[in-house]
């Protein structure tokens, strides 16, 4: 929709070490079917499987898309972006949401953990892109929304922790009234 | 045997694949989705159900139409419940399942209450939810909280807003646009994500006002933007704002320049490299403005990230197709990243080199290429060939090295493609580079000696077949094309049969050699094979004796069949054996409307990795053909050039049209392809009327209307006009004029009844850069020589004030519709003086050369010399003709 003048993200995916789907989540309207998305997914995860994308991310064009990837254990990360986008922006959202799902997951990064905390992990895409648009990048403020369901984003996740015992206290402390 | 398979199957499911969802399935799920029912609701538990449907949905499952409702009406439900994870889920279920118009109503109310709600997280997701699903009526009823909310001192909120807005913009306009008080004031937000988002709704809202964006960039570039994503922007439109507005002619600055450069300087990489981009991409750009960008750029490719070095190197890589000069400073990093892990790092890294490379540092680049070529995938091989093949037709005169290169690396391992590529390429520097004719057909004999692929075989048989005979020593190619016929597959064995007769019947001499290679193909276990030899040899002897070969039999051989092979294929399958012999005549010429091979998306970019376009290929035989098995037009003779298809419409109009100009020596035809973007119509007698009260020289003798257009199936139809030889001009009108149907989309049947309409298409002019054709020489100074003085006119010509040098020469280019020879269209930055060399064949098969000399002097004033020389006087005058009055 807003290609060209404002930066698109074109779909963000999150796929296990056999590239089949832990999340995926698209913006644009390129693959317009399921099997489109699937065979994009097949062909990104199996021409980047062999490279070594651990410590920094890495890059390639697929399509005429620019795909940037990181890996970690058993999980990999990809965000798609057009031919004419800034490679650094697309890096910038990877790295967010890369930062946010080690956060969100404490450390523990791999696909069991991830699937167990589906959840979060689809709340996390909702709060870094919205249809496209970039809508936050800093992986602290992600995760933040994400994990604590409060008001105060900017917070560090530490505290957070503390909001969030809070929050389940209280929960339990309606249920026992309810009841 | 199946026992122990199934049970490894089990042992690694309980192992790695372990998953929380393992074995669920839609219709349980949609059992479970029964607690949000319950008085009683349990958060967790619904949470838990609510991440299992979007677990499948995300996995690629469907809910059908009355399920979607039917899990729709349980989630609303939940919003009784005050549990704020459970909240987000059902905000994030909501969007996935996009509700109906009907359906939206149900949940409004309470969104419209989260919205206003004390919790800021509640306002920002409700904003979001709202805008996804609501339609025009509603968003009059919400707009106040959305003005609200966007200059809320949450940026949380106001974010939410701002980007609701940019989405909304594309479908209520009108209403968003009523906001941009409030969004300005957004853009003064201190919250570094507002300022972007705000930013990019402002110019959405104004994009269309010029003077708005200016005065937007001219304030903006002077004060703070903080967000790193904003400054990104603020870039893209400021070089859009410099892309409309002229430079100060006197001393060539820009305004805006300073605050690019500025940028170069920014402390966020993301912003360096936009800047450095937008500067690459200003239309003629200097080097002394590049040379900021060009710097940092350079820095870029010794990073360590290797994102940071791939846009680097393929932002240079652009840049080198326009301004190779300025990027030979980076040579010697773009040289170390050839052997980068990340091989499209280093296949742009060599494409960029070989751009940059000049005639005398060829010979060392291939040697490095050498190396690099035998690590990477045949995808980038490729890549490498194409970039070769231009190089090499940029410098005819390296064809050696570069031949040689491409020999060797047919011999290598590779696949179909790659090969496909390689043979490609020796074929079309066949055909530019005539010194490298004969080198390059030996190639390809000792390439078919092992060759794994039989359509490549037969593909260069049937070449060889055509030049083979041409060059000055035939009789050496018989021995490699005789022993495919001993040693090679029943293709290959026939298509080599018919390159012999082809050998045979051009070259006299050769001839009773062939004679006795053909008899002993008579004895062939293939019939095929058998047949080929017994027609050829029929052909080449009359009585027993070996005789002249006559017109006939040429034409037998190296016609084309001018019958589409798919009509042969139906009429052959409808033909009985009977008593009457199948007539080739009878199989209808028409072509049935198919897409044709020219016909690409407009907006579709090519190759990525910056690979060149690739050399004209033989296109106007497709249309010579499809043009000749039309009766009326058969008659016309030779075709002498078919233009480059012009739009005729805008992009996504509903009918797209483009017109392709077909020129003969007394006859031009137009040849419309019509696509029709309607789903709902079928369009029937489609044809253009033509206006040529403009054009009086020219007369329509016929006109050829397309019986129907489907939705999405492009079709053509055609206009002709008879015109004295020579190269006439004219403007011609056009109306499409159609009778329409229209069609159930459900169904896709139409109805009876049509309606006539039509439609006004843009103007269509032929011009004289039709009927020149794009030929290069290899060796200009030789051909001019050649040529000699006799028909040489030399005139000057005052171009008044140019942009630039650059600027002039191309413009003179693309007015005379030549070929540039020996790379002399590009202009080094600073020139103060140009000689561009172009080579053309005018109508009437005339070979012309031109010499242009351009000058430019202080307030950029250019002066031409332009020196034409050709077979004949009057077309020397007519290329004067062309400039003057261009």
């Amino acid at each position: 929709m807003v290609e060209g003048s404002c930066p698109f993200i074109k779909n963000i995916l999150l796929l296990d070490s056999e590239g089949k789907r832990v999340a995926v989540k698209y913006y644009s309207d390129d693959w317009p079917t399921l099997n489109a998305k699937l065979a994009f997914e097949k062909s990104v995860f199996t021409k980047t499987q062999k490279t070594n994308a651990r410590t920094e991310a890495e890059i390639s064009m697929f399509e005429n898309n620019i795909v940037v990837y990181k890996f970690i254990q058993d999980l990999h990360f990809f965000v798609t972006g057009g031919d004419n986008e800034n490679e650094l922006i697309l890096a910038t959202v990877l790295q967010g949401f890369y930062d946010a799902v080690a956060l969100l997951l404490r450390g523990n990064v791999d696909k069991r953990e991830a699937l167990e905390n589906l959840d979060l992990i689809l709340l996390c895409l909702d709060e870094i892109v919205d249809g496209g648009m970039v809508l936050e990048t800093d992986a602290n403020v992600i995760a933040g929304k994400v994990a604590s369901h409060s008001v105060d984003s900017a917070a560090p996740l530490s505290e957070q922790t503390i909001s969030q015992a809070l929050a389940t206290a209280r929960e339990h402390l309606t249920r026992s009234l309810l009841r | 045997m199946a026992q122990p398979l199934i049970k490894k199957d089990d042992d690694r499911d309980d192992e790695a694949d372990y998953s929380p969802f393992l074995g669920i399935e839609k219709g349980a799920v949609l059992q479970e989705a029964r607690v949000f029912n319950d008085p009683q609701l349990d958060p967790r538990r619904c949470s838990q159900v609510i991440t299992k449907s979007l677990y499948l949905l995300n996995q690629g499952e469907t809910f059908t139409k009355v399920e979607a409702t039917e899990v729709f009406f349980a989630v609303t439900k939940l919003f009784q419940s005050r549990d704020l994870g459970l909240r987000r889920m059902v905000y994030l279920m909501i969007k996935e399942l996009s509700p109906s118009a009907d359906e939206v109503i149900i949940v409004t109310s309470s969104l419209m209450k989260d919205m206003n709600s004390k919790t800021d997280m509640y306002r920002a997701n409700a904003i979001r939810v709202l805008c996804r699903i609501t339609d025009g009526t509603l968003l009059t009823q919400i707009e106040r909280y959305l003005k609200q909310a966007i200059v809320d001192k949450n940026p949380v909120v106001a974010s939410a807003a701002l980007v609701s807005g940019i989405h909304l913009l594309q479908t209520n306009p009108e209403i968003v646009k009523r906001w941009s008080n409030e969004v300005q004031e957004a853009v003064q937000s201190r919250a570094a994500l507002v300022q972007f988002h705000a930013l990019a709704l402002l110019h959405q809202i104004r994009q269309n006002d010029r003077l708005a964006v200016s005065k937007l960039v001219t304030s903006l570039t002077k004060g703070t933007v903080r967000s790193p994503l904003a400054q990104c922007l603020l870039i893209r439109y400021t070089s859009q704002v410099m892309r409309e507005s002229n430079p100060n002619t006197a001393t060539g600055e820009r305004p805006f320049f300073d605050y690019l450069e500025s940028c170069l300087r920014h402390k966020a990489e993301m912003v360096i490299f936009e800047a450095a981009r937008a500067i690459t991409e200003l239309s003629d750009v200097h080097t002394r403005e590049l040379t900021p960008a060009i710097t940092v750029l350079q820095l870029f490719l010794s990073s360590s990230k290797p994102v940071l070095r791939f846009a680097a190197v393929r932002t240079l890589n652009k840049v080198a197709m326009t301004h190779p000069m300025a990027v030979t400073n980076c040579n010697i990093d773009m040289e170390s990243l050839i052997s980068d892990q990340n091989r499209s790092i280093a296949t742009l890294a060599i494409t960029t080199l070989l751009k940059t490379g000049n005639e005398s540092s060829v010979d060392r680049l291939m040697k490095q290429i050498t190396n690099f070529m035998s690590d990477i995938a045949d995808e980038f091989k490729i890549v490498v060939v194409e970039a070769i093949r231009s190089l090499c037709l940029k410098f005819p005169l390296k064809y050696r090295s570069l031949m040689n290169f491409l020999s060797n690396i047919l011999r290598e391992e590779g696949g179909f493609e790659y090969k496909k590529a390689i043979v490609d390429s020796i074929v079309i520097l066949i055909r530019d580079i005539p010194d490298a004719k004969e080198s390059g057909l030996f190639h390809l004999c000792e390439f078919i000696e092992d060759c794994e692929f039989t359509y490549l075989s037969t593909q260069i048989l049937h070449f060889l077949g055509n030049e083979g005979p041409k060059t000055s020593d035939p009789s050496k190619y018989i021995r490699y094309i005789y022993n495919r016929v001993i040693l090679e597959n029943a293709t290959v064995r026939a298509s080599a049969v018919s390159t012999l007769a082809k050998f045979g019947a051009l070259v006299d001499s050769l001839k009773p050699r062939i004679y006795v290679l053909l008899r002993r193909c008579l004895f062939d276990c293939d019939d095929e094979v058998r047949d080929r030899a017994t027609l050829y040899l029929n052909m080449l002897v009359g009585d027993g004796s070996v005789v002249e070969t006559g017109k006939d039999v040429k034409d037998f051989l190296f016609g084309s069949l001018n019958i589409p092979l798919i009509n042969l294929e139906t009429s052959l399958k409808n033909y009985e054996p009977s008593e009457e012999a199948f007539n080739i005549d009878s199989v209808p010429k028409e072509v049935k409307s198919q897409p044709l091979a020219e016909k690409k998306a407009p907006g579709k970019k090519q190759s990525a990795l910056g690979a060149p376009p690739t050399a004209p290929t033989s296109s106007s035989d497709a249309y010579e053909r499809i043009l000749s098995a039309i009766p009326e037009f058969s008659t016309f003779g030779h075709l002498f050039k078919s233009s480059a298809p012009v739009e005729l419409t805008e992009a996504e109009t509903e009918y797209a049209v483009n017109v392709v100009k077909h020129i003969y020596d007394g006859h031009v035809v137009f040849q419309y392809n019509c696509t029709n973007t309607i789903p709902e119509q079928l369009l029937e007698d489609v044809m253009v009327v033509v206006d040529a009260t403009e054009a009086e020289d020219f007369s329509e003798t016929a006109s050829k209307p397309l019986k129907s257009l489907p939705y999405d199936s492009p079709g053509q139809t055609f206009v002709a006009f008879e015109k004295p030889e020579g190269a006439i001009l004219g403007k011609f009108s056009n109306v499409l004029k159609f009778n329409v149907k229209e069609v159930d989309p459900s169904t896709g049947e139409a109805e009876e009844d049509s309606v006539e309409d039509e439609y006004q298409l843009e103007d269509l002019e032929v011009v004289a850069a039709d009927y020149v054709l794009r030929v290069g020489v290899s060796n200009f100074r030789n051909a001019w020589e050649g040529m000699g003085p006799d028909c040489e006119r030399v005139d000057e010509y005052g171009l008044g004030v140019r942009e630039s040098l650059a600027e002039a020469v191309s413009a003179v280019i693309n007015i005379l519709g030549m070929q540039p020879c020996e790379g002399t269209e590009v202009v080094p930055n600073n020139s103060r003086s140009h000689t561009c060399l172009l080579s053309g064949v005018f109508i009437g098969n005339v070979k012309v050369l031109v010499r242009l000399s351009f000058g430019i002097d202080g307030p950029k004033q250019v002066a031409m010399k332009l020196a034409v020389r050709s077979e004949d006087q009057a077309v020397s005058d007519a290329i004067h003709e062309i400039v003057s009055s261009g």
